[in-house]
């Protein structure tokens, strides 16, 4: 072919080629078909009827509260079901694909990898989206004709945002598991991990609009799209055409994984000298976008704490320093203060925070660790407001009882957040030379690097500062004892 | 060095191209240069790493070692340039059964960004010459085995690429099917294209091929045309030669050039390093002598001894590694 007629496809053009030939192929497919047709009109009218038969039942009693709370609440169940057939459509979407064999030559076309995959989420969105609009017109259509019920125009738009939202979240979510997985079944499997997120977060729907609190549905649709985003950024960086062919992605090698992991924890170093080395001046500065947001963090934690002081504000008497001295030593010596034993349960009492603050982080790409770690600072600021609105004064507070062990804690705390936040972050953005399991494997190994190097040290040297120094200083403070 | 500017004739060039799967080495330092006009086979059994070569040239696998350039275009850093240079035949055809052909040829049309009225009439010509135009609105879970194949070389073929990556076109076709893909495979050699097939039927690579790479366990073990492998290989060409008498006393007439292999009653064999030169002169030395001379032909040496000698001296060489 002449050179001349070699053209390139502008991004939006190649994504619909692919989504119209994926619908095309849906079209002809009953088993897409019947269900969401199943879904979008009979379904509706049942709900229809339901809905109908529930207003004359609960009018008949005088509970008319709650047929105006179930009719909406219904609303959102008919836009709900379609879109779940999505989810069908994009877990099959690349795992279909490689496993009747198709993938190779659309990999070897010049579509880029955006279009591909944003082909793949326009063609498992289109079908299953129209269904749910269609159902909730069928749905709203009766409701006018039979018992003339109009819904408040915020509320469709509510709901049709959040149908909206939901679907994209729920294909962006199994767009990724098909992209990852070598065989439909393997998706299917997998899709739990999407089924059980959407199922708990329906109920919680469910809840907020049965107490009729629907202005907390747009937060939820604001978090949806929060959520669809850091999922399509996922998957676009996880997209990988090698892996797609990848023969391994299933199978779990733990004898690669392991040398592999070991060769990044230890990095490779001979002595203890040159494996902090590498820990100071390679895998520290890898972690400082995660330390930094960890940091912001804990800010936020602190400054959301003072403010809570002035509105949930403790009793002035029960804040008053002076007052400590009463029994203060004694109770310091029933905690197991100024003892060995009171070190190994400080330190022990951190370190199953850590870990478990590591395995939640793990779960939520490194969320809930964050959370976990800022909820101890938003109490010390909490804490530390309620002092100063007592009158009392926060610089000794903050000497007396909290400086002297988190001078080492909040170091350990930014770093600990810092290099799971990492290890989050490398599963959304995974860097494009290397498999995902390399990359989360290398992070795993940084996270272990940081946390055994400096984090554990650092708590143990906090333990025994907050059991043996602070219970010092406090008593010379507070107590001029 | 291997590689060279866009200018050179050389449509595919590697160099060291090698891939590593984990622990496993599929390809293992791969270099080979494939000029317009070229079809190179390559030749191995199951596993010895043709498709990931395949894979890399088509730049769907990222070489872990080494470099390749298709069409000038780099695998590692070009790959949307070298995914519109190439016509890739998949092993597995992998067609998309609820859809037409001429729908099918369209969509791979248009994601080459063919215009519409070039696209219309290429599907057309292609699906003539082919002799799928009758078939062009069935849909192609209702093709035969054949049909598909001829299909798929359809559509690697729409967008005219320089470089044509077959690989295992024929495999599991019954024979006609094979033959005529074969032929097609033939008919598509030209000047401006190089055409790497991937196979592991021997007669397929020595029909097809100018020359012939063996590969296993992800080395090239021999590469050259199938007269120069066979040549290199087997040595000299064994010349059979039929009298119409005994062969008694015929030995001391023959050229001292010649060696002797094997002796029957009417009949002997020898190894003629040039035949062009050592045939003439014994047919006109055994003549002069009054030995009657019936046939005088070439003992025919295929690829397939060629290949089991290769694979089997490295399997050997392997084996006395690991003991």
């Amino acid at each position: 072919m002449a050179e001349s007629v070699r053209r390139s496809l502008s991004p939006a053009a190649g994504a619909l080629i692919v989504a119209r030939r994926e619908l095309r192929d849906q079209m002809r497919d009953w088993r897409i078909l019947a269900p969401i047709a199943i879904l979008t009109i009979f379904f509706p009218i049942l709900m229809n009827f339901t809905a109908h038969q529930a207003v004359d039942f609960v009018n008949r009693y005088g509970a008319p509260l709650i047929a105006e709370r179930l009719i909406p609440f219904l609303l959102m169940v008919v836009g709900f079901f379609p879109i779940s057939v999505s989810l069908v459509v994009a877990l099959e979407s690349f795992a279909g694909e490689r496993e009747r064999l198709s993938l190779e030559p659309l990999l070897a076309t010049p579509l880029s990898d955006a279009q591909l995959y944003i082909g793949k989420m326009l063609a498992s969105l289109t079908l299953p989206l129209l269904g749910a609009y269609m159902g909730i017109f069928v749905y709203l259509l009766g409701l006018a004709l039979r018992i003339q019920w109009y819904p408040p125009l915020q509320l469709l738009l509510q709901i049709l945002l959040l149908t909206t939202a939901q679907a994209v979240v729920m294909v962006s979510a199994a767009v990724v598991i098909s992209s990852q997985a070598t065989s439909v079944r393997a998706a299917n499997l997998l899709a739990s991990f999407v089924i059980l997120p959407v199922a708990q977060l329906i109920i919680g729907e469910s809840l907020i609009m049965f107490w009729g609190r629907y202005n907390v549905l747009w937060w939820i649709v604001l978090g949806m799209v929060l959520v669809a985003l850091v999922l399509g950024r996922m998957g676009m960086k996880l997209f990988n055409r090698e892996e797609l062919l990848g023969r391994e992605i299933d199978v779990l090698n733990l004898r690669w994984a392991w040398r592999f992991f070991w060769k990044h924890f230890t990095g490779e170093a001979r002595t203890l000298r040159s494996w902090y080395n590498g820990l100071l001046l390679q895998t520290l500065p890898r972690i400082r976008g995660g330390v930094a947001c960890m940091a912001l963090s804990m800010l936020a934690g602190w400054a959301l704490g003072w403010h809570l002081s002035g509105e949930y504000t403790l009793p002035a008497e029960a804040l008053q320093l002076d007052r400590l001295q009463d029994g203060m030593l004694e109770d310091m010596l029933g905690f197991g203060m100024l003892s060995g034993r009171g070190w190994i349960w400080v330190l022990g009492t951190n370190l199953r925070a850590l870990l478990l603050t590591a395995l939640l982080g793990v779960f939520s790409v490194g969320v809930i660790a964050t959370i976990l770690l800022t909820v101890p600072i938003g109490i010390i600021g909490y804490s530390a407001g309620n002092i100063m609105l007592a009158g009392q004064n926060v610089g000794l507070f903050l000497t007396a009882l909290v400086l002297p062990h988190a001078v080492l804690e909040i170091p350990a705390s930014l770093l600990a957040g810092g290099s799971i936040l990492h290890l989050g972050a490398t599963l959304i953005s995974p860097p494009k030379n290397k498999s995902l399991g390399e990359s989360w494997l290398q992070a795993l190994a940084e996270w272990a690097r940081i946390n055994f190097g400096l984090v554990v040290p650092l708590l143990a040297a906090a333990a025994a500062l907050e059991v043996f120094l602070t219970p010092v200083i406090a008593l010379r403070l507070l107590t001029g004892g | 060095m291997l590689l060279s500017t866009r200018a050179s004739r050389a449509l595919i060039e590697t160099y060291d191209l090698s891939k590593d799967f984990d622990d496993l080495v599929a390809v293992d330092g791969v270099s080979l240069r494939v000029q317009s006009g070229e079809i190179l086979a390559l030749l191995g059994p199951n596993g010895a790493g043709k498709t990931t070569t395949i894979r890399m040239l088509a730049s769907i696998l990222r070489p872990s070692r080494g470099r390749a350039t298709v069409a000038g275009y780099d695998v590692l850093d070009q790959a949307d340039d070298v995914h519109r240079c190439i016509g890739l035949l998949t092993e597995h055809h992998g067609l998309y059964t609820r859809m037409r052909a001429r729908e099918y040829l369209s969509f791979f049309g248009r994601v080459h960004a063919l215009p519409e009225d070039y696209l219309k009439n290429q599907i057309d010509t292609l699906l003539q010459s082919y002799g799928l135009s009758a078939h062009a609105d069935r849909r192609l879970g209702e093709y035969s085995r054949g049909m598909r194949q001829k299909l798929v070389l359809v559509r690697s073929l729409l967008h005219d690429p320089p470089v044509l990556l077959l690989d295992e076109p024929t495999s599991a076709m019954d024979p006609a099917s094979a033959r005529m893909v074969r032929q097609r495979i033939v008919e598509l050699r030209s000047s401006k294209r190089a055409v790497v097939v991937c196979t592991h039927n021997l007669h397929e690579a020595e029909e097809l091929a100018d020359r012939i790479a063996i590969i296993r366990e992800g080395r090239i073990v021999a590469l050259g045309s199938p007269s120069e492998l066979k040549n290199n290989l087997l040595g000299d060409a064994i010349m059979e030669l039929r009298m119409a008498c005994r062969v008694d006393g015929m030995m001391d007439h023959l050229p001292a050039e010649v060696r002797v292999v094997e002796v029957g009653e009417d009949w002997l064999r020898y190894r003629a390093a040039d035949p062009e030169t050592d045939n003439p002169l014994v047919l006109q030395q055994l003549m002069a002598a009054g030995f009657p001379v019936v046939t005088l032909t070439e003992v025919g040496r295929d690829l397939e001894e060629v290949y089991l000698r290769v694979v089997g001296e490295e399997m050997q060489s392997q084996e006395a590694g690991d003991g």
